[in-house]
């Protein structure tokens, strides 16, 4: 979404007074980098904590019109309504549990990636969280609304704050502003009452290493951004440490990687795609997924390490070791904490293999580059 | 040393300039990962780009400030790019050039000027 006037968060103007240097992101005026610079930030994350203005991005709740009362068929009732337009396997969602998945098109291109929560409480049965990408948001939440019409209501929470906490030194952090969330485990959630106000904490995160994102209310953010910052262990971190933490863990990026013409296969989400979804054949684009899952993809998402000259950005062109074109880097740029450059892109199957000498064209030149595993740098989560 | 509104500055010894960007300019790139520098011999223009600084978040084009013939690049800085963060007016030097129009040179901008220039930025 482009605007005229960028939208503000409720952190923008603690990120002037930290000396962020702002730059408009998906409509939004936010912090590419603070004055410790990207390099550091996203080392300093990976070693200690790193805390995130994440508010561009697109929480909502959505929540079925009439509920029975009865917490499993409340459940599969909202889960049937979201389940329509995504490949996760929503029904079977536990309390107080997330799942990645998919917004998809008929054609079984990627709308859109999300998470979608279940509740913990008993008495929010029929609820879901649903947490969107920001340049897509405003669609994803045309799509929920049309396919919610007359059985669940969509409600945007994106006028608060959702600040990602990352990091090895997250969990002390957290766990000394708030008592018990270190109960939490990877790809959980639950709500917390914080000086009589009402934080949903998450344990998750796209930097590949533990940590929290909280949906906090616009009047606490500034407090508890602060109280955050307070610790030692915290710095902040800007957009810029994000996309080169999001890259060294191997995530797509919706928008680079992920678009409407690409499948999860294609993208190498096959994980995304519940098996008992699949065997339904009841999600959109259901029929290509299916056929890519038998007979393979025409391309396939890997990870490549650059091994001489400048670091492959997207758009760069792959090419077999004699100089044919095999597709395009999607995402790529120097990684701080291996100290070389890797990329994403697509190729065809039979290049897809670990090990398979491919050559990267930046500027003209062609440089050595190879396929390696995703992710690049590994996860560290807190199962 | 010259400077240029491009934030390139150039320090001229005989006909041999020495050219590199300023320390505004490198810290606004943020850290730099990557110096594309180019081959020695080559002819350079005055507005044409002569080198790409990358930094982690994107790659930039640095142009010539005055044209001329590259007669050396800074091989150092392929081990240690860092160093064009570190000491940009010094030892983070990008290229020297043989300038065919001395002139060329002393019409840039002069430190007083370019650091008026910066105070409007």
């Amino acid at each position: 979404m482009s605007h005229d006037v960028p939208r503000t968060t409720p952190l923008t103007a603690a990120h002037r007074a930290l000396g962020g240097r702002m730059v408009v992101f998906a409509g939004y005026e936010m912090p590419v980098q603070y004055p410790m610079g990207i390099l550091k930030e996203h080392l300093w994350t990976r070693e200690h904590a790193g805390a995130f203005d994440v508010s561009h991005m697109g929480p909502a709740f959505l929540d079925l019109t009439s509920r029975s009362g009865d917490a499993e068929a409340d459940h599969g009732a909202v889960a049937a309504v979201i389940e329509r337009l995504v490949c996760g396997d929503i029904a079977g969602l536990k309390p107080g549990q997330l799942r990645y998945t998919l917004l998809l098109n008929e054609a079984g291109g990627i709308v859109d990636d999300l998470i979608v929560g279940r509740p913990a409480r008993a008495d929010e049965q029929g609820r879901l969280y649903i947490v969107v990408n920001s340049g897509t948001k405003d669609a994803d939440f045309a799509l929920l609304t049309k396919a919610s019409t007359g059985k669940a209501t969509l409600t945007r929470a994106d006028d608060g704050a959702l600040i990602a906490l990352q990091g090895p030194g997250a969990a002390d952090v957290m766990g000394g502003l708030i008592p018990g969330v270190d109960d939490l485990t990877f790809m959980s959630f639950k709500q917390v009452n914080l000086q009589g106000q009402i934080l949903l904490v998450s344990r998750s995160g796209y930097t590949g290493e533990d940590g929290f994102e909280i949906l906090v209310p616009a009047g606490m953010a500034v407090s508890f951004w602060e109280r955050l910052l307070a610790n030692e262990l915290t710095a902040p971190a800007g957009l810029g440490a994000r996309d080169s933490l999001r890259l060294e863990a191997g995530l797509p990026l919706y928008g680079h990687d992920l678009d409407e013409t690409v499948s999860p296969v294609e993208a190498d989400l096959g994980f995304a795609v519940s098996k008992r979804r699949r065997k339904a054949s009841d999600f959109p684009g259901a029929a290509r997924i299916g056929r890519e899952c038998a007979v393979g993809p025409s391309r396939l998402l890997v990870g490549l390490r650059v091994l001489e000259g400048a670091p492959a950005r997207e758009g760069a062109t792959i090419t077999n070791e004699t100089g044919e074109p095999l597709g395009n880097v999607t995402s790529g740029g120097f990684a701080p904490s291996l100290g070389a450059s890797i990329a994403m892109g697509f190729v065809p199957p039979s290049s897809a293999v670990v090990g398979a000498p491919v050559k990267v064209v930046v500027r003209g030149r062609a440089q050595m580059a190879e396929v390696v595993t995703r992710p690049f740098v590994p996860h560290r989560y807190h199962r | 040393m010259r400077f240029t509104k491009d934030h390139e500055w150039v320090e001229l010894d005989g006909d041999v300039a020495t050219i590199g960007i300023t320390g505004y300019a490198a810290d606004q790139l943020g850290d730099v990962v990557f110096v594309d520098l180019p081959a020695v011999g080559k002819d350079v223009r005055a507005g044409e780009a002569l080198a790409v600084v990358e930094s982690v978040k994107a790659a930039s084009d640095v142009f010539a400030p005055i044209s001329g013939a590259v007669t050396a690049a800074n091989g150092a800085l392929a081990d240690a790019p860092e160093t064009v963060n570190d000491e940009p007016e010094g030892a983070g030097w990008f290229v020297k050039i043989k300038v065919s129009d001395r002139g060329a040179v002393g019409a840039l901008m002069n430190r007083e000027s370019y650091e008026a220039f910066l105070a409007t930025l």
